[in-house]
């Protein structure tokens, strides 16, 4: 790896760093909410956004050179395929340990036989 | 062409893929892609959905800008309320009632829901015409509605359906 321009050293070291802040905050709303439901909004969300500044500066850092790294593109590809698929199926599991939590069906369901 | 390449999207994006994970453009690397983007979808046939048709590539971009877009504005708004009094939030579910018919833009919508923060989606109704949706914090139930199916429901819908 080459040395980098100063100006692009600091705007991927920022981005790292802004990346790392948002994952931080995503796991500290996994540990600090009180249901499993609001917990769950940490880990999918606020960590979106902190893989993505992750992936950017990791871009910025590697793509000069014989070659472009464009693994980044995958793993954001891989991630919007996963996150939201693994977010749903725990969510599915949580109302099928407690039905309580599970609201009432719509009004249009509620009125079909079915 | 049909019989060798049932999905041909999907084999470009096979090809695709396989290239930027390997980072080269070797011949060899081409073939062994090419291989594989004929091998796969032949012995995936029996189980590969109908072809979709995309229309309006336009729009596809259009929403792929604003999600993209929502994800970095709504990951601050779930930054602060994380940090905020827990009290404050109002959580709760939230029947969205959908006009989407295509199965596989329901899919993309679930999906775009839990990837735009605040709000996940947990659940399809039996006759699949409401999605469950369980946000974060909910100011006025009507408006969130009106959001999801104005920013993403009325794209997907031009995108997939006439």
């Amino acid at each position: 790896m080459s040395a980098l321009a100063p100006w692009l050293d600091y705007l991927a070291g920022s981005l790292v760093l802004l990346g790392a802040i948002f994952a931080l905050l995503g796991a500290l709303g996994l540990a600090r909410f009180s249901s499993f439901l609001r917990r769950l909004h940490g880990p999918t969300k606020a960590s979106t956004l902190g893989v993505g500044c992750v992936l950017i500066a990791s871009m910025l850092v590697f793509s000069p050179g014989p070659q472009a790294s464009l693994h980044e593109l995958l793993i954001t590809l891989f991630i919007f395929l996963t996150a939201p698929v693994s977010a749903h199926l725990l969510v599915k599991a949580a109302l099928q340990q407690q039905p309580e939590l599970r609201p009432a069906a719509p009004p249009a369901e509620r009125d079909s036989p079915n | 062409m049909k019989r060798w390449l049932p999905a041909p999207r999907l084999s470009l994006l096979l090809l695709l893929v396989w290239l930027l994970l390997n980072g080269s453009l070797s011949a060899g690397q081409i073939a062994l892609g090419l291989l594989f983007a004929v091998c796969i979808p032949l012995a995936l046939r029996a189980y590969l959905p109908d072809a979709l048709r995309l229309r309006r590539p336009d729009v596809l971009l259009r929403l792929l800008g604003v999600v993209l877009l929502d994800i970095v504005l709504s990951n601050l708004t779930v930054a602060r309320q994380i940090l905020g009094r827990e009290a404050a939030l109002n959580s709760r579910f939230v029947w969205v009632p959908l006009d989407l018919r295509e199965p596989a833009g329901i899919a993309t919508l679930a999906s775009i829901i839990t990837m735009t923060p605040g709000t996940l989606s947990c659940d399809l109704s039996a006759d699949r015409r409401h999605l469950l949706v369980h946000a974060l914090h909910v100011a006025d139930e009507a408006a969130l509605i009106a959001t999801i199916k104005a920013r993403y429901e009325t794209p997907l819908r031009e995108i997939l359906e006439c």
